[in-house]
């Protein structure tokens, strides 16, 4: 316990070089004596080159944000020609449509199903990046490494499309593991279509597209731990396991800690492109999250406003659920998404 | 790669620490074993569908399906996707998509990090705040389907682009190496008389490639890869990305349309049809990224602790 303690401490006092880009930031120079008017004038062009980004992301971003009024009103996209038109003239109902989500047992079936799926992302997914730096670490060859991550890195850059369709080609009822039982004399078997299997399934497309590439994380942050405290623990008879155990893991801890609480942010947030691209295969019963349920109702039944109202709720839970982790993630000590 | 890092000098060529235990032979072996299964069940997939995709109608009801091991390579999948209609239609529009979205994406990106990038500038802390607020607030899926309906985006390109034109945390990460690149160069810079959009071109920019090559990656991956802006902002079926397509062909079972004919008369199996549209789709991420690879880790990290 003591070496854990005494790693951490070191490890702070050279801090990592990871954290180097921010820190380099320095604080603006006195600028107090020069007016408004002139520093305005000297910073005119970096203000412009803002501009396009900002202006995106109003249009995009926050205009969306006001236009979540939909939730509270009876949209009608028929009234007028356009949609800021119909906003502007569709009645006002109050808070009818959250009433109604309350009573709607589609909804809480689609909850119910998000957080089963959220959990066993927590529990299959997640680990899966950290024993894969773990392994890959243990190569001390650069070749084998690099080599190795170049492949696992890849399939992160693949479309959700083309990810289920691989999977389909493997998995499917027509897929390379049916054909070459059916060939063997056995029963085929359909992965992609089975409802009762479906959030395995999904959890392991998962595993399969990403979880090489959260092993770079966690890959840096044992790059950064000093070999010295390796040296120190293995004069002091530490045998590679327990050298695992008081040094690798703590140095690793900041990182799962961080990752963790950006993970249950997004706790209502799972696989909505992915999801959707599957969810007629399985059905709606066993496949539906908030997500895909927003898009159903809002998207493909024209309900915009109860769609809306499901959306908005879910995204207050979800900042809630940002900041409750956060608050989680500093009281054990850690940094989390933002410093106190 | 500090897996090296600990080696005493003058053991050259020893890449283990000196205080390490050996591996026994068989540890190392299983290890090794492992590895290669692992990095199997990556490929294997890919090398299935590239193979089968590659294959004539023979061989594949020889299979009795998809392809493993190959036999006589044909390009007749490709030549009839290729040869016009909806799947070279298709490909095209990706293509455009990509390169002007990712343009315009890295344009915009890459003036907002520098301008948000010197310390001390007006209002640069509540231009900062704008961006970094969007990443705790989505606005939801209908508010933004309404927005982009809103502005008469809908069939038409530029509903593939502007909606997702900019992602913050690319831009931070950008805003990131902008920060830590030499000041003394910029301030030097300044004093000869050169002027911020001269000082992002000629000094930022060239000192800035590696992450500046990421995130193109990244936006050019996302362009490549999206198919939900298309499949609701876009009725028109002439205008569909590839990913769209190739989720018809693949996952909905439909026939591409202007191949009933050779596929009937049995030249051309439709199996290798669709494997042909995956390796179109994958081609150029998986061509792509192992060159921008070894810059990742840096672009990850400096993302990974925004300021």
């Amino acid at each position: 316990m003591s070496l854990s303690t005494e790693g951490r401490r070191a490890r702070k006092a050279s801090a990592p070089p990871a954290e180097k880009g921010t820190t380099v930031t320095g604080e603006p120079p006195v600028t107090g004596k020069v007016p408004l008017r002139h520093r305005l004038r000297r910073d005119r062009t970096l203000i412009l080159m803002t501009l396009p980004a900002i202006l995106l992301l109003l249009v995009f971003a926050y205009v969306p944000l006001v236009g979540n009024v939909v939730a509270f009103q009876d949209y009608d996209p028929y009234i007028a020609d356009n949609a800021f038109q119909a906003i502007l003239n569709s009645p006002w109902v109050g808070f009818e449509w959250f009433e109604q989500m309350v009573n709607d047992r589609l909804f809480w079936s689609a909850l119910g199903n998000t957080l089963t799926i959220f959990l066993l992302q927590l529990t299959l997914f997640f680990p899966v990046p950290i024993l894969l730096a773990l392994f890959i670490n243990s190569f001390v060859r650069p070749r084998v490494r690099a080599v190795a991550q170049a492949i696992l890195y890849l399939p992160h850059f693949f479309s959700w499309v083309l990810v289920i369709t691989v999977f389909q080609q493997m998995f499917g009822g027509a897929g390379l593991i049916a054909q070459t039982l059916r060939e063997h004399g056995h029963e085929g078997f359909d992965l992609m279509t089975d409802p009762g299997l479906f959030k395995f399934l999904l959890t392991f497309e998962m595993i399969w597209k990403d979880a090489g590439w959260g092993v770079i994380v966690f890959l840096a942050a044992l790059a950064s731990v000093s070999p010295e405290l390796y040296e120190a623990s293995a004069m002091d008879g530490a045998n590679r396991w327990r050298r695992m155990w008081h040094v690798t893991l703590p140095a690793l801890r900041p990182v799962v800690a961080l990752l963790l609480v950006l993970q249950v942010g997004n706790a209502l947030t799972v696989g909505f492109e992915q999801i959707l691209l599957q969810r007629t295969a399985v059905g709606p019963g066993a496949s539906e999250v908030l997500d895909t349920y927003v898009w159903n109702v809002g998207i493909t039944y024209g309900g915009f406003s109860y769609a809306a109202a499901v959306g908005i709720v879910k995204g207050i839970f979800g900042l809630l659920l940002v900041l409750g982790a956060n608050k989680v993630a500093h009281l054990m000590g850690e940094q989390g998404v933002y410093k106190k | 790669m500090t897996g090296v890092a600990g080696v005493k000098p003058g053991t050259r060529g020893r890449l283990r620490p000196v205080w390490e235990e050996e591996p026994t032979k068989a540890g190392l072996a299983s290890k090794g074993v492992v590895l290669v299964l692992i990095c199997l069940a990556v490929l294997f997939p890919l090398w299935v569908v590239v193979v089968t995709s590659l294959s004539s109608v023979k061989t594949i009801t020889e299979a009795g399906g998809l392809v493993v091991i190959p036999r006589g390579v044909t390009f007749i999948a490709y030549q009839e996707l290729l040869g016009g209609g909806q799947v070279t239609r298709a490909t095209l529009v990706s293509i455009c998509v990509t390169v002007v979205g990712t343009l315009f994406s890295m344009t915009v990106s890459i003036m907002c990090a520098y301008g948000l990038s010197r310390p001390g500038s007006v209002l640069h802390r509540p231009l900062l705040l704008t961006m970094l607020a969007t990443m705790f607030f989505g606005a939801g899926l209908i508010p933004t389907y309404l927005v982009v309906q809103g502005l008469g985006l809908t069939d038409s390109y530029l509903a593939l682009i502007l909606p997702s034109a900019l992602n913050v945390f690319n831009i931070l990460v950008l805003r990131a190496f902008f920060m830590s690149t030499a000041q003394e160069l910029i301030e030097s810079a300044r004093i000869d008389g050169a002027g911020d959009v001269r000082i992002l071109w000629q000094i930022v920019m060239p000192l800035s490639r590696a992450v500046i090559a990421v995130i193109t990656l990244f936006y050019a991956v996302g362009y490549w890869s999206a198919w939900f802006n298309a499949s609701i902002y876009i009725s028109d079926p002439k205008m569909l990305p590839l990913q769209n397509v190739m989720n018809q062909l693949v996952l909905k079972q439909e026939r591409p349309t202007g191949l009933a004919q050779v596929i009937n008369t049995g030249h051309l199996s439709p199996l290798a049809i669709q494997m042909a549209v995956m390796v179109l789709a994958l081609i150029p991420v998986a061509v792509l990224s192992p060159f921008v690879q070894k810059h990742f880790k840096e672009g990850m990290l400096t993302g990974a602790v925004k300021g």
